[in-house]
């Protein structure tokens, strides 16, 4: 009995740290999301196909052009980058002034033109890097360096976003438009650029979360249907918007799904989380954080 | 008689004797196509039209085609059973994921995004109990013994399923014209306008939207159901998960949100669409009927939000009664 309980504990301590490092990267996801919503107040639904164009920009850049991972990241999330602002540009700017529901559903669509690009352009074969990082040992726990680097990447892509909206003037304008859409422009703020600038920069994080994935998952055109209604639960349940309830948000869920994938199939642990999510609109049905009015 | 009502004996008419008439399998095959989606998107924009938009419409047709095919395939429970008890289990998750949303006044984009959450929530059921489901791989109903047709629902003649189809398509409007005359259509409007008027004057704004949402689920379920039975074959990515959802989305909004032919005018363009698309480019069409969807449904959105029919009945009439 007593055997049964130490390595069950250790199984245990795994699946938790693993959902703290899974976290780490789903938090870097609703970060994305939840900046363009709190800005520009659209939802990308189309967001993970985002971040599958640009697995795919990395798997090109790495195994078909041969360069190093560290040379083609920053690529990749240039790219994704532009096509953030391009989809700001082309899509959302002549939809702004349409209900909601409309920007809503033409990202929709987006998603449909993303999947099936992918399909034409990539075919439908699983795809990965062919890099293998080392395995870490601590004890009889095993961790894999990719998931490490993709923490402490994400870690640091939020830090870099957070000093970038406190120390910069267009960071400030970003905040404070979130906060007040319509007396910006007649501060003197120019809300297109703005606009422009906080979708690239929704499409950056989207390119850095790419980056990151791509060592652990192999990529095909609808690899993002694996993580983007779970990214869509943890924005709900943080608040849209709100970046320290997406934050929390994702390293509770990412927890669930860990703790479910333990017992059970992955899949399972995220069916868990959904119903996770349902009983808590019970309880707290404007998001985990929502301040009240 | 007025003209319009023999307008629709007539029309009705020539659908029954179509296919007496015209046997040619193919086509036919795509108008029962064209019918059974039209009914599922008219499903949709049942409550699409007040503003409830649901991308868990895939979640609900997945439930009524999965349910009904494992049913009959692991408890030999006949479809005719099968096929209610479908639309029961889809109506309750319908329940349990909107009376949440309701009640608690999630709209907007946190309804749209937890329905599609939904979706993608049932995809990934279908495909975790792979050993019952066959996964993604797909799944197919037993034959019925020769003789036992009936009683399994599955028919080999195109004939009888086309007549099926055009019932099923019939009874979609009905139930559009029915909401469209109720009581609950004003109290719909009133919330998509404004909710908190609208409960002031007195609409329980819970109950009339969960039972908006129950019609078109129940609906959804039946379509997807009856999907399975004709196609004998369904896998996760046909009947289930976000892009079923958008897809609906996309034919409700092409051929017209609001009035009642416009989900038929959607599945008729959808459907001949990818067709065209797979007879001209065979196997190679592989992912480019999508890649136009999803460019017609950016271009619809941002130039004729009402729709191809909405928009060319807007131009009918010169001066039409206040939306």
């Amino acid at each position: 009995m007593q055997a049964f309980l130490d390595i069950f504990d250790i199984y245990l301590l795994e699946a938790v740290v693993n959902g703290i490092l899974l976290g780490g990267v789903l938090a870097l996801l609703a970060l994305g999301l939840n900046l363009i919503f709190g800005v520009i107040d659209v939802t990308w639904i189309c967001y993970a196909e985002l971040v599958m164009i640009g697995m795919y920009g990395m798997y090109y850049m790495v195994q078909v052009f041969g360069l190093p991972y560290w040379v083609a990241a920053p690529f990749a999330i240039l790219l994704v980058a532009a096509l953030g602002a391009l989809l700001h540009y082309l899509v959302i700017e002549p939809l702004l002034t349409a209900p909601p529901i409309n920007q809503l559903l033409a990202t929709g669509g987006v998603l449909f033109i993303l999947q099936s690009f992918a399909t034409v352009a990539f075919g439908i074969d699983f795809r990965n890097l062919g890099i293998r990082l080392p395995v870490l040992a601590i004890g009889e726990m095993h961790f894999s360096y990719s998931r490490l680097l993709a923490f402490i990447a994400a870690l640091l892509g939020m830090l870099a976003v957070y000093f970038f909206m406190t120390r910069t003037y267009t960071g400030t304008a970003i905040r404070a438009i979130s906060q007040d859409r319509q007396i910006m422009p007649l501060m003197g703020v120019d809300t297109r650029r703005i606009y422009l600038i906080t979708s690239a920069l929704g499409g950056a994080l989207a390119g850095l979360a790419a980056c990151l994935l791509v060592l652990q998952y192999d990529v095909h055109p609808f690899v993002g249907l694996s993580f983007g209604p779970i990214t869509f639960l943890i924005c709900v349940l943080g608040g849209l918007g709100n970046f320290v309830g997406g934050f929390i948000a994702a390293f509770v869920f990412a927890e669930i799904i860990s703790l479910g994938g333990l017992f059970s199939d992955l899949e399972w642990g995220y069916v868990l989380a959904f119903a996770f999510f349902i009983v808590m609109m019970f309880i707290r049905p404007a998001g985990l954080f929502a301040r009240r009015s | 008689m007025n003209p319009r009502h023999v307008a629709w004996a007539v029309g009705l008419a020539a659908l029954v004797a179509l296919p007496f008439v015209y046997r040619e399998p193919y086509h036919l095959h795509i108008l029962v196509l064209i019918l059974i989606w039209s009914f599922a998107y008219t499903a949709w924009s049942i409550m699409g039209r007040f503003g409830l938009v649901s991308l868990g419409h895939g979640g609900f047709m997945g439930v009524g085609a999965y349910v009904t095919a494992l049913l009959w395939n692991h408890l030999g429970v006949s479809p005719w059973i099968g096929i209610p008890v479908s639309m029961v289990a889809a109506g309750i998750l319908a329940l349990i994921v909107a009376y949440p949303c309701f009640r608690f006044r999630i709209t907007g984009h946190y309804f749209v995004l937890v329905t599609l959450a939904l979706s993608g929530i049932v995809l990934q059921v279908i495909t975790a109990t792979r050993d019952y489901t066959g996964g993604s791989l797909g799944y197919t109903p037993n034959r019925a013994p020769s003789g036992h047709g009936l009683m399994a629902l599955q028919f080999d003649s195109k004939t009888t399923w086309y007549l099926i189809a055009l019932g099923i398509w019939l009874l979609g409007l009905l139930v559009w014209r029915w909401v469209d005359r109720s009581m609950s259509r004003y109290a719909m409007e009133a919330i998509s306008e404004d909710e908190d008027a609208a409960a002031a004057a007195g609409v329980n704004v819970t109950a009339e939207k969960l039972k908006i949402t129950l019609i078109s689920a129940l609906m959804t379920a039946l379509a997807g159901a009856l999907y399975c039975q004709y196609q004998m074959f369904i896998s996760p990515d046909t009947v289930s998960g976000i892009a079923v959802s958008l897809q609906m989305v996309f034919a409700a909004i092409v051929g017209g949100l609001y009035v009642s032919f416009g989900p038929t005018v959607g599945a008729i363009i959808t459907i001949m669409l990818a067709e065209v698309l797979r007879i001209r480019f065979g196997t190679g069409a592989v992912g480019w009927d999508n890649l136009v969807y999803g460019l017609l449904l950016v271009l619809f959105i941002i130039f004729l939000p009402k729709g191809i029919l909405g928009s060319v009945l807007d131009r009918l009439k010169p001066q039409p009664k206040k939306a």
